[in-house]
């Protein structure tokens, strides 16, 4: 089975988070604090880890992301559990 | 009152189906003011039950179908009194809760919960006392209670247990995280998943499915089926307020609602 890089995996998470809210994906970087960047809440942040779980097929529980701000450590979460 | 709008939520009977719609912003939140609508409604239907075959919850709020209890209200409320005033206000407000959630429970009509978005806390208690949740597939439920030291107070862990097998229960609320729609559709928790912004429509179909059936039948199957289960609500209602009581739940309630992070929830 086709494995992800973890820069693969990093550019899907900053298209979803890019489509899900709107923004041009070409003004996100993968050090961007994704808080500040697409000015979201945390209920906003739950819709992205919806969307995240749901792309990947995985489960990305709440305290595995708890402290992540970034779309490159958001990803390396995500490639633990691929 | 086959009609009624307030200022958290609204209600409209038509043709065998009622449906209830939550509309309080920011996200539903459960304060005195959702309180004593759902309340007024669960008076309501008492007469029109006998006329009812289902009643959809839904939200019109986008941020999703609850996120539990109103922590702001509660918090402010609980400090401006003296610690006994306190405990004895809590104590009437989780009465208040249950009363309500026992009423929709025991419904002589199909209960359905279309949820999207977050179902936390008190969200998922609420959608927890109805006969089938339907979820939108970007839906999240969660019991955060113990990050706040507490446990669920409106029903949470009775109801819970009565559906799904205790270990998910226990991941559940013992490490307060989310899940999303399809892990909830395989646990059993969610009866039906929907596509997004589908879950009302969703609903419709399936309360326009349930008038079909004879009454009488329909009431007995979900007598049978849904017992309410009393003794472990009671159980409840007291480990709630003996935690409430510890000075750690107001502390962590006051980090909670004066928290600027951007993930407030989490302590």
């Amino acid at each position: 089975m086709h494995m992800r890089t973890l820069d693969q995996t990093t550019q899907e998470v900053v298209d979803l988070a890019s489509k899900h809210f709107n923004v041009p994906a070409g003004s996100l970087a993968p050090s961007d604090d994704f808080f500040k960047k697409l000015g979201i809440d945390s209920l906003q942040a739950l819709e992205l880890l919806s969307r995240l779980e749901n792309h990947f097929g995985i489960e990305l529980p709440d305290y595995e992301v708890q402290g992540v701000s970034d779309f490159r450590t958001l990803a390396e979460r995500i490639q633990s559990r691929l | 009152m086959k009609s009624f709008s307030g200022k958290a939520l609204r209600w409209e009977w038509r043709e065998g189906v009622v449906e209830l719609t939550l509309d309080r912003e920011p996200a539903n939140e459960i304060g005195t003011v959702l309180l004593g609508e759902l309340e007024q409604f669960v008076a309501a239907t008492k007469s029109f039950e006998s006329e009812t075959a289902a009643c959809i919850i839904s939200s019109a709020q986008k941020r999703g179908f609850s996120a539990g209890a109103d922590l702001r209200e509660l918090y402010y409320g609980a400090v401006a009194l003296a610690e006994k005033e306190r405990n004895a206000g809590v104590r009437d407000f989780v009465e208040r809760c249950h009363a309500v959630a026992n009423a929709i429970d025991a419904a002589p009509f199909v209960t359905i919960a279309a949820v999207h978005g977050v179902c936390f806390g008190g969200g998922l208690e609420l959608a927890l006392t109805c006969d089938i949740i339907i979820a939108d597939k970007m839906a999240r439920f969660a019991f955060p209670e113990l990050r706040l030291g507490l446990i669920p107070g409106f029903g949470g862990i009775p109801r819970l247990k009565r559906d799904l097998g205790n270990g998910f229960v226990r991941d559940l609320l013992l490490t307060g995280r989310s899940v999303n729609a399809a892990r909830a559709q395989a646990v059993g928790l969610v009866a039906q998943l929907a596509g997004e912004g589908e879950a009302l429509k969703v609903a419709r179909a399936t309360a326009a499915q349930v008038t079909k059936f004879d009454q009488a039948a329909r009431v007995a199957a979900k007598k049978f089926i849904k017992p309410v289960p009393h003794a472990e609500l009671r159980q409840e209602v007291e480990i709630f307020c003996e935690l409430f009581a510890r000075a750690t739940v107001l502390a962590a309630l006051k980090k909670f609602v004066e928290s600027t992070d951007a993930m407030p929830y989490l302590p």
